[in-house]
């Protein structure tokens, strides 16, 4: 049975950069543990003979021509932005995560 | 900070190496990976985005079908196995580099898989082991405003450019690159360089490091001596020039070797690279692959190259460049030294093509390995960038096969051509530089040589052949070094006969 600790709900989201406080915590981890056991109750169900299903359509290679079409202007693109600089969309501080 | 650092020569008394190294590369192509704006660079921000690559609600992606085809081409020549099926894997992560708040890329099933790489350095050939090659999006241009430093700690906000954002890019990584001891930083430069050149023959990226189409992270670790276990690693991101390679491998070898002398322990975390001072400075704690939190993209369909369309695409590569070294080698009469140098100094494609231009091989081999490459050197950029053409080389050097130039005024023209002032043609005229091998001009300043030097005369009049080599001097002194050598020398001889 697969198990999720305190400390992983509030890794998790750390991650998601949800801050939940130490109450929250409390209360969220032990209901997550039950969903998890949910879900588990289901893997159960399907055989070794049941592959795990990412697309429910048995579709491959779907691709399109490497040929330019036509997207938004540089004032669509940036109409919907909360704040823009220099034809950029501008954010706030980004604190650490640089990729 | 200053840093301890451990001398290069005494980390290897100690510590064995062991590198990994992460290979981004852009594709060339037309369009996006996932859309269909332009792949270009250098444009407008924010005038090549559209729904998909903004993220915005609604929106599709669908796989660039050259981009895939460059993948499986990339793979193969890469000595590497093409999956028969994969898929697509969403990297979730909050960083407004994308604004889908995750970068669609590959995870446990890379199109590509368990490739190599030989590659020889001082004579002595390493395989670089190629656990993957996968496809994925490159990120948007994030500029960060306000601070001190322009980087992002202390910035008070950034602005970002999602131009780049949905570019193709393939990222080739390998398995721990074992047993380079000393050689390590060469075997990590050698290797991108390799790299770079079978893509470049590919055809299917522009492979500019200093334009981040290609782009290194260096992973490195120590491991004590002898040990089995290898040590706790760290990542150097973004190192762009090949240079750079062998000098970040260098630098954190002796800076995990003074923390491990110590007695500390290596944290696991990424490195910037300071291309100014070659050193790297701490970036952010390594995240474990589990924080990225990757699952099956949804939005696309898994792909699933058929085996004859990758024997088609086998079937379009070019030449592989050992190969082609090997071939050129012996097709030019180059000694292992010379073909070495050739190649280490980025002039085996620049000899090809001015051979080609009709240049004979030595010829070739002489200009660009001197002239040139001490140009190059001078000004610090790349001996292709150096601002003289493989034809240019050939059109000088038959003027100097034809007679009209010597090889001291072939390097005036180069000069010339260095400071751009002109075509060849142009150059030799504005600079006065053909030969003078008119008998009349020739024969006054023979005339005079003669009468300025009675001694030497009588000498050559003796019979001493070997004496008109002071006349000619002169003569060639005379003319400004214009004169025809050859037939200066024929004129003496006929005078004092």
């Amino acid at each position: 049975m697969p198990e999720i600790t305190r400390d992983e709900v509030a890794h998790l989201a750390d991650l998601a950069r949800i801050d939940l406080s130490d109450a929250e915590l409390d209360h969220l981890a032990p209901q997550l543990q039950v969903i998890l056991e949910s879900v588990a109750s289901i893997q159960g169900l399907a055989g070794d003979d049941v592959p795990a299903t990412s697309h429910p359509l048995p579709l491959t290679n779907v691709f399109r021509e490497d040929v330019v079409v036509p997207g938004l202007t540089p004032e669509q693109a940036l109409s919907g932005a909360p704040a823009v600089e220099e034809q950029r969309f501008s954010v706030p501080r980004i604190l650490g995560d640089e990729q | 900070m200053t840093e301890t650092l451990v001398p290069f020569d005494e980390v290897l008394e100690r510590y064995d190496p062991a590198m990994g190294l992460e290979v981004h590369v852009e594709l060339n192509t037309n369009t996006k990976m996932f859309c269909g704006c332009p792949a270009t660079f250098g444009g407008e921000p924010n005038s090549q985005v559209c729904p998909t690559c903004l993220g915005l609600p609604g929106s599709m992606p669908v796989v660039n079908a050259k981009a895939v085809e460059s993948a499986i081409r990339i793979g193969l020549a890469l000595n590497g196995k093409i999956a028969e099926w994969c898929r697509f894997a969403r990297k979730n992560y909050f960083y407004p580099d994308m604004p889908k708040n995750f970068q669609t890329s590959q995870y446990d099933e890379p199109i590509v898989y368990d490739g190599y790489l030989d590659v020889e350095v001082e004579g002595e050939t390493f395989r670089v082991e190629i656990e993957r090659a996968h496809m994925e999006e490159d990120t948007g241009k994030t500029t960060h405003i306000g601070g001190s430093t322009g980087r992002i700690h202390g910035a008070d906000y950034s602005l970002v450019d999602y131009n780049r954002a949905g570019i193709p890019l393939i990222e080739i990584v390998t398995r721990p690159i074992l047993g380079t001891g000393a050689k390590a930083p060469l075997v990590a430069k050698a290797y991108v360089a390799a790299l770079r050149e079978i893509l470049l023959g590919l055809g299917v990226s522009d492979v500019r490091m200093d334009q981040g189409s290609m782009r290194c992270d260096v992973n490195l670790s120590l491991s004590p001596k002898g040990a089995d276990k290898l040590g706790t690693r760290t990542e150097t991101k973004n190192v762009n020039s090949l240079r750079s390679v062998e000098r970040a491998v260098r630098f954190e070898m002796s800076r995990h070797a003074a923390i491990l002398d110590a007695g500390e322990a290596i944290f696991q975390e990424t490195r910037h690279f300071h291309e100014d001072t070659g050193t790297t400075s701490a970036g952010r704690p390594k995240s474990d692959a589990d924080d990225y939190r990757y699952f099956p993209e949804p939005d696309l369909v898994p792909v699933a190259p058929s085996r004859e369309w990758v024997e088609e695409l086998r079937g379009t590569l070019p030449e592989p460049p050992a190969e082609k070294r090997a071939r050129l080698q012996a097709e030019w009469g180059y000694s292992d030294l010379e073909m070495r140098d050739v190649w280490a100094a980025g002039a085996l494609t620049l000899i090809e093509a001015t051979v080609a231009e009709g240049a004979s091989a030595q010829a070739a081999r002489k200009w660009w390995m001197a002239e040139l490459s001490r140009a190059a050197n001078d000004r610090g950029v790349e001996l292709a960038e150096v601002g003289v053409t493989p034809a240019q080389v050939a059109e000088v050097q038959k003027l100097v096969d034809g007679g009209s130039l010597t090889d001291k005024l072939a390097r005036q023209v180069f000069e010339g051509l260095l400071a751009g002032e002109g075509s060849v043609a142009e150059i030799v005229d504005a600079r006065g530089l053909a030969v003078v091998s008119d008998d009349g001009a020739l024969g006054e300043a023979v005339d005079e040589a003669i009468a300025a030097q009675p001694a030497v005369a009588d000498k050559i009049r003796g019979g001493n052949q070997a004496a008109a080599g002071a006349l000619i001097g002169a003569v060639m002194k005379a003319t400004g070094g214009k004169a025809d050598a050859k037939r200066v020398r024929e004129l003496i001889l006929e005078k004092l006969a």
